[in-house]
């Protein structure tokens, strides 16, 4: 029965990365010259692989685990996005006020404030299901499209550079930066904290009766309501706000570790590619680790192509939607509706 | 006031426009009991398919008909995971719009990539009809529109018929509400869910495709903008009905529209705050309508199987 639907799926699948590379071709770019820059740009070097490939895995771990947990839950969370970038704001709101502080206590509350700022964005969609009954899908990529143009907002007016000039915050205190966790590369321990948060999600859902309380009420939520009797609603919330407050985490940490400021394009679309890093790892959190990685020295290599062999990294775009696609078609070839 | 009221009016038909197309086809999808977030990159495909068409034919009634093309394209490669395999929907409209968006980026700057100079292509010019838009205030706003408006005009009450009174409708609406009875009753339901889409996807890419050839007068990357996911929130805002799905297009056009009013009269408040709106009025409008719409039964669920 459904042999035949995936043999299409795959030739879909097979047919858009031809076109993509032969459109390659024909534009008058080298294909093999693209495929070396995206190699290179990735692993080719020590400094390729610890300042660019990991330090794009930072996000993309966190994000994967954002959406894991919601997607375990059965919260469809596509906001990650926006919740990326509250936190990233509220950091950098916070990094302006906090002079004088402790260096390491500051650090911590600026932290832990961007994860409080990305547990609250993705509250607002919490509250719109539970009390309004709207679908979480819409409401959180509204609030993606919301965060980003606050985002510009706040970047031209309150939180603008003091010249007034250019549209982005003014530079942290040094003290405030994450430290190098490789000296001499831009490796910042941000790395040991997603290593960390995948480890402790691990432990959280696989070993805690409120993670099998998500994983139940994602599973099934009638089986869970009337044979657990659990409270899917309310699980569903809490799953919500750890989604939310990991993808705030990975938006505070891309300030204090990687731009130091705040930006419009702090990120690039890390939310959406997170939902590919948590497909592929079928939702596990150890295994975010390895497709974060994967995925971040993609989008590295990606970087690398349009640098070297004038290739659009959009392209990336295309890779990740037909990875997503392929995990889908094999997923559901073994019988388990995806 | 009717200085500063009238070409708001016009600007909120003219953004309404698109919207409408693409949430009138979501609405078809969605009474069939699939949710298709991938209507985003139908509509940027049509955009692009637009583009290309109205570029390489000379004319922007084949760009149109390019367009509605690669909106169909788009929404059969949806149909292919969501109804044939059953997949879930949600994962698979995520990554067909990310696929669309992406794909239809790098081939534009694949194309442009050699070109200096922006070509320029046909577009649809608003067709002014006699008499009608000469009414005070609202005439020129609803009477001199691109030829695509109009026959948004005529396809509101054509849905609303056919979805009511037509035996293929009402099989369609059993399709979203008891997909098993339905299919017990002997109704193709993957065929059914299959049509639909195409149809969906064909009005998803219309609507990109007025963007360009009514609108911009080019292709952008990423110029879609949330307009499928805006098209999705509709449908609900105007509870799966045609004439209500129009209506909340229009108060969507609006709110996109306010930045004319607001610059006609003289306010000044920060652009970004005018681009957040339709976002933000959109969440506040789903709350509103909450408990008042009521979805198809089936809505977003797999198909049974075998059916």
């Amino acid at each position: 029965m459904s042999r035949y639907p995936l043999a299409i799926a795959l030739l879909v699948m097979a047919v858009l990365l031809a076109l993509l590379f032969a459109s390659i071709t024909l534009a008058g770019h080298d294909a093999a010259r693209a495929l070396r820059a995206l190699l290179s740009g990735s692993v080719g070097s020590w400094y390729a692989f610890t300042s660019v490939t990991l330090v794009r895995t930072v996000p993309l771990i966190l994000g994967g685990l954002a959406v894991a947990v919601a997607f375990r839950a059965g919260v469809w969370n596509i906001g990650v996005e926006g919740q990326i970038l509250a936190g990233a704001a509220a950091c950098t709101a916070i990094g302006m006020s906090v002079a004088g502080w402790p260096a390491g206590v500051a650090l911590v509350v600026l932290l832990l404030g961007g994860a409080a700022a990305g547990a609250a964005w993705a509250g607002i969609a919490a509250v719109l299901r539970h009390r309004f009954g709207v679908l979480e899908v819409i409401s959180t990529i509204m609030l993606n499209f919301v965060a980003l143009y606050g985002v510009g907002y706040l970047v031209r007016g309150p939180l603008q550079e003091p010249l007034g000039i250019y549209p982005q915050s003014p530079e942290l205190a040094a003290a405030l930066w994450l430290p190098r966790l490789v000296p001499g590369t831009r490796l910042h321990w941000g790395l040991v904290v997603a290593v960390v948060a995948a480890l402790g999600l691990w432990w959280f859902l696989s070993r805690t009766a409120s993670g099998f309380r998500i994983r139940a009420a994602g599973a099934s939520p009638s089986a869970a309501r009337s044979a657990g009797e659990i409270d899917v609603a309310r699980t569903a919330g809490t799953a919500f706000l750890i989604s939310g407050a990991l993808a705030g985490l990975a938006g505070a940490i891309e300030v204090t570790g990687v731009t130091f400021a705040l930006y419009e394009t702090i990120s690039p679309g890390y939310g959406y590619t997170a939902i590919a890093v948590a497909l592929l790892a079928r939702l596990d959190p150890l295994l975010i680790l390895f497709s974060g990685l994967l995925f971040g020295a993609l989008e590295a290599g990606a970087g690398a192509m349009q640098r070297d062999a004038g290739v659009p990294s959009v392209m990336v775009s295309v890779i990740t939607a037909t990875i997503i696609l392929a995990v889908l078609a094999a997923r559901t070839r073994r019988g388990v509706p995806a | 006031m009717s200085d500063a009221l009238s070409p708001f009016l016009e600007a909120t038909i003219r953004t309404a426009t698109p919207l409408a197309l693409a949430a009138l086809g979501e609405s078809i999808v969605e009474r069939a009991g699939l949710i298709n977030i991938g209507l985003e990159g139908a509509i940027i495909s049509g955009a692009f398919g637009a583009f290309v068409g109205a570029q390489v034919a000379g004319g922007a009634g084949v760009g149109m008909l390019a367009g509605a093309l690669a909106g169909a394209l788009t929404s059969a490669i949806f149909a292919v995971f969501a109804v044939g395999l059953r997949a879930d929907q949600i994962i698979t409209g995520t990554a067909i719009t990310l696929l669309a968006l992406g794909l239809t980026g790098t081939l534009y700057r694949l194309m442009s990539g050699t070109a200096t100079t922006v070509s320029a292509i046909p577009m649809l010019s608003p067709v002014v009809l006699p008499g009608l838009s000469s009414i005070p205030l609202i005439g020129r706003a609803l009477f001199a529109q691109p030829v695509i408006t109009y026959l948004l005009y005529l396809a509101v009450p054509a849905a609303w018929w056919w979805s009511t009174r037509t035996h293929a409708g009402l099989a369609l609406r059993a399709v979203g509400e008891r997909p098993e009875a339905a299919a017990a009753a002997g109704i193709p339901t993957r065929r059914v869910h299959w049509a639909a889409l195409l149809v969906g996807g064909m009005l998803g890419g219309l609507g990109g495709a007025t963007l360009v050839l009514a609108q911009a007068g080019t292709f952008v990357e990423g110029m879609s903008a949330g307009r499928g996911f805006i098209a999705i929130a509709i449908v609900a805002l105007g509870r799966w009905h045609p004439v209500g799905v129009a209506l909340a297009a229009v108060l969507f056009g609006a709110a996109s529209a306010l930045q004319y009013l607001f610059q006609s009269m003289g306010w000044t408040l920060p652009y970004q705050l005018f681009l957040a709106f339709p976002y933000v009025l959109t969440l506040l409008a789903l709350a509103g309508a909450a408990g008042r719409a009521v979805p198809p039964a089936a809505l977003g669920r797999a198909a049974p199987a075998g059916s």
